[in-house]
C-alpha cells in the first residue's frame, strides 16, 4: 500500500544532508511551507544552496533559516525587498552567495530539471548582464541565451490538500513554483492544511500528480484567513 | 512647469488599452493604472505569481495572505480569474500572449533599450524579478516613469548607462511631461502636458525628438 503521510515535519526532513541543494516553494510569505523549514532549521543541515523567489522576509521560513547561517548561496530572481534585512546583511558582509535568475528563466529552468529537459533557448535577458558568458543562437531571426536546468536533491512545498499517494491542490496565489518545483527534486516533501481520503480531490483539480511527491505531512492551516 | 501627476500619467496609460487587452502592471506606478480602466472596458490584468483577473483592493479585514500582487500588496480576483504556476505565468510572457505589460524605469534609449532593474552600484543588491521576461515577452512594452531625474537630467537618453533589462524593447514612454512613441525612425512626440512647448521638451530631453504631425 502507498502511504506518502508522515508523521510530523521533523520526520520528514530528517535525511536532508549538509551539502544539499533544497528547493523552497513561495512567492514572498505565500506558499512558503514555514513548517517544513523551521524543522530543517531545528534538523541542523548546512552549507546548503537554496532556490526560491525571493531572499526572505522577515525573520521567519527562508529569513530564520538564513538567520540560522544555515544557507551557503541562494539563487532567487528578487532578493531585495523591504523586509529582506537578514538576507541584505549576510550578503554586504560576504557571507551568503546569490545567482540572481530572471523570474521566468527560475520557473524554467525548473521546469527543465523536472521534465527531463537538458536546457532552452530563451529570448529573456539576451544582451544583459545576466547573460554574460552565456552561449546565444540566433533561431529565426530573433537572439537568444541557452539556460540550464536547475535540479535539487529536496524540494520543500507548501500546498492546501493531499491525499495518502500524494495527489495535491494549492490554494489561490500560494500555488506559485510549488508544481514546478514538486517535480525536480529527488525528494518533494509537502506540507498541507488538509489530507483527505483517496478519491476525495476530484481527479480534474489535481494539480500536482501524486508521482512528483515523495512526503506529505499535514500542518493545518496558516492560522490566517480561510 | 506644469507635470502631470502620477494619477493623470496612470489615467493616459489606461486611457490607451482597449477593451479585452490582457495587461501586466510593474511594481510601484504602474499599479496605479489599474485604478483608471475606463468601467466600460474589460480589461484582464495578469500578476506574474499565477494571477489573472486580479481584482482592486480588498476592504480593509478582507485581506487574505494568499492572494497577493507581484508586489506582495493584498488584491482580489474578478469573476472569471484563474491562478496557475510559475511556469504558465512565464509562458504567458515569453509566449507572447501578453498584449500590454507596463513597467517602471530608470532609463530609456532611443533605440528603445530598457533600464529598470539595477543601478549597478557596487554596495546595490541586485534584483530583476519578471522584468527581463516581461520586456521580451509582451506585445507592447510601455514605460512609466519621470521625465527628468531628481537632478533634471533626461531619463531619456542617447544609451543607457546602467545595466539593461531588455535590447530595443520599449515601444512608448508615458512620463509626467509627455507620451513619446520609440520608432525605428527616432522618438515622436504624441502628447505633451499644457502648456509646454514642443522646443521646450526637446531641450528638457537632450535627445533628437518630432511633432507627431510630421510622421
Amino acid at each position: 500500500m502507498i502511504n506518502k503521510i508522515v508523521a510530523s515535519a521533523e520526520a520528514a526532513v530528517a535525511d536532508i544532508k549538509d551539502g544539499s541543494t533544497v528547493m523552497i516553494s513561495g512567492f514572498g510569505g505565500a506558499g512558503m511551507p514555514v513548517a517544513l523549514v523551521d524543522a530543517l532549521i531545528a534538523q541542523g543541515a548546512r552549507d546548503l544552496v537554496i532556490v526560491n523567489n525571493n531572499a526572505g522576509n522577515g525573520e521567519t521560513g527562508l529569513a530564520a533559516l538564513m538567520k540560522a547561517r544555515r544557507v551557503r548561496k541562494i539563487l532567487c530572481s528578487f532578493p531585495r525587498q523591504a523586509d529582506s534585512y537578514v538576507f541584505d546583511g549576510l550578503y554586504r558582509a560576504g557571507e551568503i552567495e546569490l545567482e540572481v535568475v530572471p523570474q521566468g528563466n527560475l520557473a524554467e529552468r525548473i521546469r527543465a530539471a523536472g521534465a527531463g529537459i537538458g536546457g532552452f533557448f530563451t529570448p529573456t535577458g539576451y544582451g544583459t548582464l545576466l547573460a554574460e558568458g552565456k552561449e546565444t543562437r540566433e533561431i529565426d531571426g530573433r537572439q537568444y541565451v541557452f539556460e540550464s536546468p536547475i535540479h535539487a536533491d529536496v524540494a520543500l512545498v507548501r500546498a492546501d490538500r493531499a491525499d495518502r499517494w500524494g495527489n495535491l491542490t494549492y490554494r489561490k496565489a500560494a500555488r506559485n513554483f510549488g508544481p514546478v518545483m514538486a517535480t525536480a527534486a529527488k525528494c518533494t516533501i509537502v506540507e498541507v492544511r488538509e489530507v483527505v481520503e483517496l478519491g476525495a480531490i476530484d481527479p480534474e483539480h489535481v494539480v500536482t500528480p501524486g508521482i512528483f511527491v515523495q512526503r506529505v505531512v499535514k500542518v493545518g492551516g496558516m492560522g490566517r484567513t480561510a | 512647469m506644469k507635470r502631470w501627476t502620477r494619477d493623470e500619467m496612470a489615467a493616459r496609460v489606461a486611457r490607451d488599452i482597449p477593451d479585452g487587452s490582457y495587461v501586466n502592471l510593474g511594481i510601484g506606478l504602474p499599479t496605479l493604472v489599474a485604478n483608471h480602466i475606463p468601467p466600460d472596458r474589460e480589461v484582464i490584468i495578469q500578476s506574474e505569481n499565477g494571477v489573472l483577473g486580479a481584482g482592486p483592493t480588498p476592504a480593509k479585514g478582507q485581506e487574505d495572505p494568499e492572494l497577493i500582487n507581484a508586489g506582495k500588496q493584498p488584491i482580489t480576483l474578478l469573476k472569471g480569474g484563474a491562478f496557475f504556476h510559475h511556469a504558465d505565468s512565464f509562458a504567458m510572457m515569453r509566449g507572447g500572449h501578453l498584449d500590454y505589460c507596463v513597467l517602471g524605469a530608470f532609463q530609456v534609449a532611443v533605440n528603445g533599450d530598457l533600464a529598470n532593474w539595477h543601478t549597478g552600484a557596487p554596495d546595490a543588491i541586485p534584483a530583476v524579478g519578471g522584468a527581463m521576461d516581461l520586456a521580451i515577452g509582451a506585445k507592447r512594452v510601455l514605460i512609466m516613469m519621470e521625465h527628468l531625474t531628481k537632478s533634471g537630467e533626461s531619463k531619456i537618453v542617447p544609451a543607457c548607462t546602467y545595466p539593461l533589462t531588455g535590447m530595443g524593447c520599449v515601444n512608448r514612454v508615458y512620463t509626467d511631461l509627455a507620451v513619446i512613441d520609440i520608432t525605428p525612425q527616432g522618438l515622436v512626440v504624441r502628447d505633451c502636458v499644457d502648456g509646454l512647448s514642443f522646443d521646450e521638451l526637446q531641450r528638457l530631453t537632450g535627445v533628437p525628438l518630432r511633432p507627431a504631425e510630421r510622421t
